[in-house]
């Protein structure tokens, strides 16, 4: 494995060792693989002792990976207290029954080089109970850039544990916001999905809302106030730069996406309805998809890019419709109590997640795209905007507290993160109050 | 009354954003007098033609019952009322703000609020006030007047708002 991300980082991923099919096949019996629909009750008890060398930053590195695996809560870390060999001792060759009888199933071990300004990172994965090896893979990466490295291993852990790709070498964007909310400033901000090297993109000089990933995670799709008017515009993260998308004379919102990245899909408002519609991002030529009377909002591509989920208030109040890319044949999905919102397809295309308002109280769900299946995976006084990680088994979205005095006293947003299974929701910690969050694709 | 004070406080705020465009208007609308205005009461020194002469003289906003786009009849009349001013004013500009409460989506409370903002400026140019005077602008729930969680925030943040450019 060989990858290049567009920023020149390179990370070979070099296999040491790999016994796939044998270990998986044994493991699945008796040993650390296992089914990911008995995960949730049943997270697998893994050790994550401190990679060996790197001057500290093996153990860096391993607490980056036990943090992800039990955020994840589908594996439950050892505490490092209990091990018994030291770290140093299983890099070279683990003594199982040492790991064994602490509990752990699963044995992450490895060694960190220092070549120069860059890190060489060897780790291998054990199954402790059949007392094999699962993966072994080196990577290569500039040492600042240490915490992927941590993130694609988790990520692979994930993948040869659960038997599906993990979430964590990725990014969430959001809108960072400060002050008061009558004064509010909204910035861009990027973070990795742990919630570390967050960063600023632009300064609050003009409001920000709705930042979505491009299917490259190098782009920025959002909207914005600049010149006090409501417009979508690109972001390039490489250049830092920003243009607006395409000439409306009214307010475009929601913009999004599509799965090849050729495509936005947006709201465009004006006069007394808002209609869906897809700008063409090389030629800036537009379609529009919907129209007539109502408000069509927050569109929402399907992973083929062949459908179209969108809200929409055309039969009296806010329901979910689904529609064919090109526009038409638009139905109801959603028929529960209450009022639907911010759709967003699953990439795993089984689910659409949403927003529902109902008896005063906001909560977030997941239904088919059929609408059949409706469950409500957390509730309370505000919550919105769900976005799904990049394999379709977590969602963030944004959680709002009410305001207790006259003048805000009370009021926060922030990010949440929670299993599609409705378990494991965990505030995501950022520096400023946090809304609108859009999770990236893997990023290699 | 708190209602009022809140209205005022909102306004002032716009105003601050907004106070290099403020000056030009000044300039311009030295010559109108506001001599007829009574309602300046406590605000007697604001300037014609200004957002403070507005919200003094005849009110700056309108609002709107729950997920309504319908301007209420209060609101008709301080729309026509605003029509009169601007017909005084020929030289200004204003943008139509529309804003919603927090208990919806951000960003359906856009398209709503702009719906709003829509409505209000239609009524305006009803009563004879041109279109190309008007921008109309949403901030959805983002930019609330009242800050509490409660029933009379919510009917505050309800609205469309008049405001000088």
């Amino acid at each position: 494995m060989m990858t290049t991300d567009r920023r020149g980082l390179i990370l070979g991923g070099a296999a040491l060792l790999t016994v796939p099919a044998a270990a998986r096949a044994q493991g699945s019996s008796q040993g650390a693989v296992i089914d990911i629909t008995r995960a949730r009750t049943d997270p697998i008890p893994i050790a994550v002792p401190a990679l060996a060398g790197g001057g500290g930053r093996g153990a860096d590195i391993a607490r980056v990976i036990g943090a992800n695996l039990r955020n994840s809560g589908l594996f439950r870390p050892v505490d490092n207290a209990a091990f018994i060999q030291s770290a140093e001792a299983a890099a070279a060759t683990p003594r199982f029954q040492d790991w064994r009888v602490i509990g752990a199933n699963a044995l992450v071990t490895g060694r960190v080089e220092d070549q120069g300004g860059r890190l060489r990172v060897e780790f291998r994965l054990w199954d402790v109970l059949p007392e094999q090896q699962i993966q072994g893979t080196a990577f290569t990466a500039p040492a600042a850039q240490w915490r992927r490295i941590a993130h694609l291993i988790s990520d692979v852990i994930y993948e040869r544990l659960l038997g599906e790709k993990g979430y964590f070498d990725t990014r969430i964007v959001y809108v960072a916001e400060s002050g008061p909310r009558d004064r509010r400033t909204r910035r861009l901000a990027i973070m990795d999905q742990d919630g570390e090297n967050n960063r600023f993109l632009t300064d609050g000089s003009f409001q920000v809302l709705s930042p979505r990933f491009h299917p490259n995670a190098q782009q920025i799709v959002f909207m914005s106030y600049f010149q006090n008017t409501p417009r979508v515009y690109l972001f390039d993260l490489n250049s830092g730069r920003s243009e607006v998308l395409g000439q409306f004379p009214g307010m475009t919102l929601s913009p999004r996406f599509s799965p090849d990245g050729r495509t936005v899909v947006l709201s465009y408002a004006r006069n007394n309805d808002a209609n869906i519609v897809a700008v063409d991002v090389g030629s800036r030529s537009q379609r529009q998809l919907t129209s007539g009377n109502g408000l069509d909002v927050s569109p929402c591509y399907n992973p083929d890019g062949t459908q179209i989920v969108f809200n929409s208030d055309r039969g009296g109040d806010q329901q979910l419709y689904v529609m064919d890319a090109g526009g038409g044949g638009a139905r109801r999905i959603s028929f529960g109590r209450g009022r639907y919102a911010t759709p967003v397809w699953s990439p795993r295309g089984d689910l659409i997640a949403f927003t529902r308002i109902s008896g005063g109280q906001f909560g977030i769900g997941v239904m088919r795209p059929d609408g059949s299946g409706e469950r409500i995976l957390s509730e309370g006084w505000g919550m919105e905007g769900p976005t799904f990680a990049p394999n379709g088994r977590v969602l963030a979205f944004y959680r709002e507290s009410q305001a207790r005095g006259a003048r805000g006293e009370g009021y926060s947003a922030r990010l949440s993160q929670i299993d599609i299974t409705g378990f494991n929701e965990r505030q995501i910690v950022t520096p400023t109050d946090a809304t609108d969050p859009s999770w990236s694709p893997l990023l290699a | 009354m708190n209602a009022k004070i809140l209205g005022a406080l909102g306004a002032l705020a716009l105003l601050a954003a907004c106070s290099s465009d403020d000056a030009s208007n000044a300039a311009a609308t030295g010559a109108g007098g506001s001599g007829g205005l009574a309602g300046g009461a406590g605000m007697g020194s604001a300037r014609p033609g200004s957002q403070e002469d507005l919200v003094a003289s005849v009110g700056d906003r309108v609002f709107f019952d729950t997920d309504s786009t319908q301007v209420r009849a209060d609101g008709r009349s301080t729309l026509e009322r605003q029509a009169a001013w601007l017909a005084r004013y020929p030289q200004v500009s204003v943008y139509m703000e529309g804003h919603a409460d927090e208990r919806g989506t951000r960003e359906y409370n856009l398209a709503l609020g702009q719906r709003r903002a829509n409505a209000a400026r239609d009524l305006l140019v009803a009563s004879g006030v041109s279109g190309q005077r008007i921008q109309t602008v949403s901030y959805g729930k983002d930019r609330p007047a009242a800050l509490g969680s409660d029933e009379a925030s919510w009917a505050q943040n309800r609205r469309a708002v008049t405001t000088v450019r």
